[in-house]
């Protein structure tokens, strides 16, 4: 009798048990199917729009007037952002795929320079027709590597979870797809390096390490410096490491804790410049203001050498005031050299520092007479006149294309929000227009 | 150093005596003795744009938060006042304002409570809601807060999951420089080109494949992408890193190394 009943209910709980399993795995498939719907998409539409860029190349290079050049050429800008957005979505992060999406970048770029230019007094030279000839053709292997990919993906039923899968592992094997991308991928290489030929675009590889004057130093004087300047109590152990060859500023580093602070600090090995400090503890009530903060910058950037350094932006994050200062020259301001400093609020420490932009920029640029042909009054009125411009300085600006220019800053208001705007101090060009804007309601309503 | 305590102690007293001299009817709210300027948050700001608003020069929200609409009423101010135009609001402008305006914290702060715009202009009678209220109201908080630009507070909060998902058993440089990996990539004409494009990009962080970035990110997460989208990046301008215990990936080795913080390396 016992055995009847414990076998009917084992039975039962196997039943449940399977029932259970089944909707599990059902369950399991539908999200599976999901995932692979959404990679299926950006695939399909990635190889979608290669192609549409390769037909858009090749209708430009069949365009005459300026008229319908333009907006093709806006057209191409969009498809090869669209096709870059597709690439994001697809799990290649861990492949080699980033010569092709320099590639796409770089065909982006240079399309949107064309489209936003006057062509009509600036048409196409030779050159960029043969650089256009160039992208059409290397545009066409890839829309032909990935159409056969496709192909592939299509007939064989393969997944992109299999690829995912192989990746996340390093086990690749005979994946065909990660085969097939890694054939763009190298091919992509050469149309990169062929592109910088033209002198048309910049690939990533143009940024070059940075020169410093002066002596290098050693680990020792670094560590004093360190020392000296951030009032770091003798007690505390500095761990010393040095960059290693992948960086472009060579550096030591040091990182120290105690019970209540943990701190890092960069110096460069040449000449022994502070790059980055930080100093990272539980902030007490704010007792000094921002103002008074400020102050303790400025204080600290005399103390490094710096001179000539104007305060810019001030900021209150709850106890922290973060302010960033920018290097002025005969009242100009020069916006790239800029270094950031955090100040806790509770006593004044200087807790953080950031000097790489100000090292970056300022020991790259060569000694440089920027033209400045049009006056401050003329250059006000080439600012939209809605602009109601409450102040204005000269200020050295990166503009869109990473030239450093010279340029009137105007800083005024209209309709409630408050405008910076950059007109170029030599030709009157308008570099640029920022809406600022700096503050947030907090969302949680207590 | 003793002047320094001289002066500390000075002020307030100072204070004390300007405010029963210009305003000796109404104790009117004080400002504390600090200079304010753009940037600055708190209840000081709160009174210094309900000032302002009371003469009309500001007509903005009271937020607490000295942005470039208060920037500029202040300027006005000073303008109109005879004081030196620099958007400081330093010890003669903050008595200017107090004999030219009236500031009732009570009122200010109910009105804020509820929600309404506030309605404190200049010659406006506003006896009768006040003795309506009569009680002590708590003192204001701002109800914005800085953000730094191009950036929503939503943006940073997804951003300090990433980190703290990633890297919360690491040093706080380290977890710096991953926001700043994320950042950088941001900027990359390689990766997409926005923070969740980034996050969430397949394969790109294992704490967004695993679910760990769905876990609550503690206060020194949130420091540190503040941090790195301040300006601070330890990573020396990378755009990967990985844990050289755990890299699978053999093409990521072939990467340039910049550093090693903690248990990351950092490479481009």
């Amino acid at each position: 009798m016992v055995r009847w009943i414990t076998i009917t209910v084992l039975s039962v709980v196997l039943i449940g048990v399977g029932i259970w399993g089944y909707q599990e795995h059902q369950d399991k498939n539908a999200v599976l199917v999901h995932a692979e719907n959404g990679y299926q998409r950006a695939f399909h539409d990635l190889t979608y729009r290669i192609d549409l860029l390769n037909d858009k190349i090749s209708t430009v290079m069949a365009t005459n007037t300026p008229e319908r050049l333009s907006p093709q050429m806006a057209d191409i800008w969009k498809i090869t952002s669209e096709a870059h957005s597709d690439v994001g979505m697809l799990p290649l992060s861990l492949l080699p795929f980033n010569k092709t999406q320099e590639f796409l970048s770089n065909i982006g770029e240079y399309s949107y320079r064309v489209a936003v230019r006057q062509l009509d007094d600036d048409p196409l030279e030779q050159k960029e027709l043969d650089y256009l000839a160039e992208l059409y053709e290397q545009s066409n292997e890839v829309k032909r590597d990935l159409r056969k990919v496709q192909h592939e993906v299509l007939n064989e039923g393969l997944r992109w979870m299999d690829v995912e899968i192989a990746l996340a592992t390093n086990e690749p094997g005979d994946n065909t797809v990660i085969d097939g991308f890694q054939t763009v991928e190298t091919n992509a290489e050469s149309y990169v390096e062929a592109g910088s030929q033209f002198g048309l675009t910049a690939t990533a590889e143009d940024e070059k390490d940075i020169q410093l004057e002066g002596d290098p130093i050693t680990e020792e004087e670094a560590s004093q410096f360190i020392r000296k300047h951030f009032d770091l109590e003798e007690s505390l152990e500095l761990n010393v490491s040095e960059s290693m060859d992948g960086s472009d500023l060579p550096v030591y580093y040091f990182s120290f804790e105690n019970d209540t602070h943990r701190g890092y600090a960069e110096i460069t090995k040449q000449s022994g410049h502070v790059v980055s400090f930080i100093l990272n503890r539980d902030f007490q009530e704010r007792e000094i203001s921002l103002h008074e903060g400020m102050n303790r910058a400025a204080e600290q950037l005399k103390d490094l050498g710096y001179e000539n350094m104007e305060p810019t932006e001030s900021m209150q994050y709850e106890k922290v005031g973060v302010y960033t200062f920018v290097r002025t020259e005969d009242d100009v301001f020069y916006q790239p050299d800029r270094i950031q400093i955090k100040v806790a609020l509770d006593n004044g420490e200087i807790t953080a520092l950031s000097a790489r932009d100000y090292l970056v920029n300022h020991y790259s640029r060569s000694d440089v007479d920027y033209e400045q042909n049009i006056t401050e009054q003329e250059a006000m009125e080439l600012v939209n006149p809605q602009l109601e411009v409450g102040e204005s300085k000269l200020a050295v600006i990166k503009n869109d294309l990473g030239d450093e220019v010279l340029t009137y800053e105007f800083i005024g208001q209209a309709n409630d929000s408050t405008y910076k705007v950059y007109i170029n101090a030599d030709d009157g060009f308008e570099e640029g227009v920022e809406r600022l804007k700096n503050s947030e309601r907090i969302f949680e309503s207590s | 150093m003793d002047q320094k305590k001289l002066k500390l102690m000075i002020m307030p007293l100072l204070l004390v005596a300007g405010l029963t001299f210009f305003a000796p009817q109404k104790p009117a709210e004080a400002f504390t003795n600090q200079v304010i300027q753009q940037g600055s948050v708190g209840e000081d700001v709160i009174e210094l744009q309900a000032r302002l608003q009371y003469i009309g020069f500001y007509n903005g929200d009271i937020d607490g938060v000295f942005g470039w609409q208060t920037y500029w009423a202040t300027r006005n101010f000073q303008y109109e006042f005879g004081i030196k135009v620099d958007g400081y609001v330093g010890e003669k402008t903050k008595q200017a304002l107090e004999r030219a305006t009236e500031y009732d914290q009570s009122y200010v702060q109910e009105q804020r409570n509820q929600g309404k715009d506030f309605t404190h202009y200049g010659g406006q009678d506003n006896n009768q809601e006040q003795q309506a209220t009569g009680q002590e109201s708590e003192a204001p908080a701002p109800t914005a807060v800085n953000v730094p630009k191009g950036f929503s507070q939503n943006d940073i909060r997804l951003m300090a999951q990433a980190v703290y998902g990633e890297a919360r058993g690491e040093p706080y440089e380290g977890q710096v420089a991953v926001a700043a990996v994320i950042l950088n990539r941001i900027e990359s004409s390689t990766f997409p080109d926005t923070i969740s494009g980034v996050v969430f990009e397949p394969l790109a962080f294992t704490a967004v494949a695993d679910g760990q970035i769905y876990m609550e990110p503690n206060e020194t997460a949130k420091e540190a992408v503040m941090d790195a989208i301040n300006g601070w990046d330890p990573s020396g301008g990378a755009t990967y890193y990985f844990n050289p215990d755990t890299a699978t990936s053999d093409w990521i080795w072939g990467r340039p190394q910049i550093k090693r913080i903690g248990k990351h390396i950092f490479c481009n």
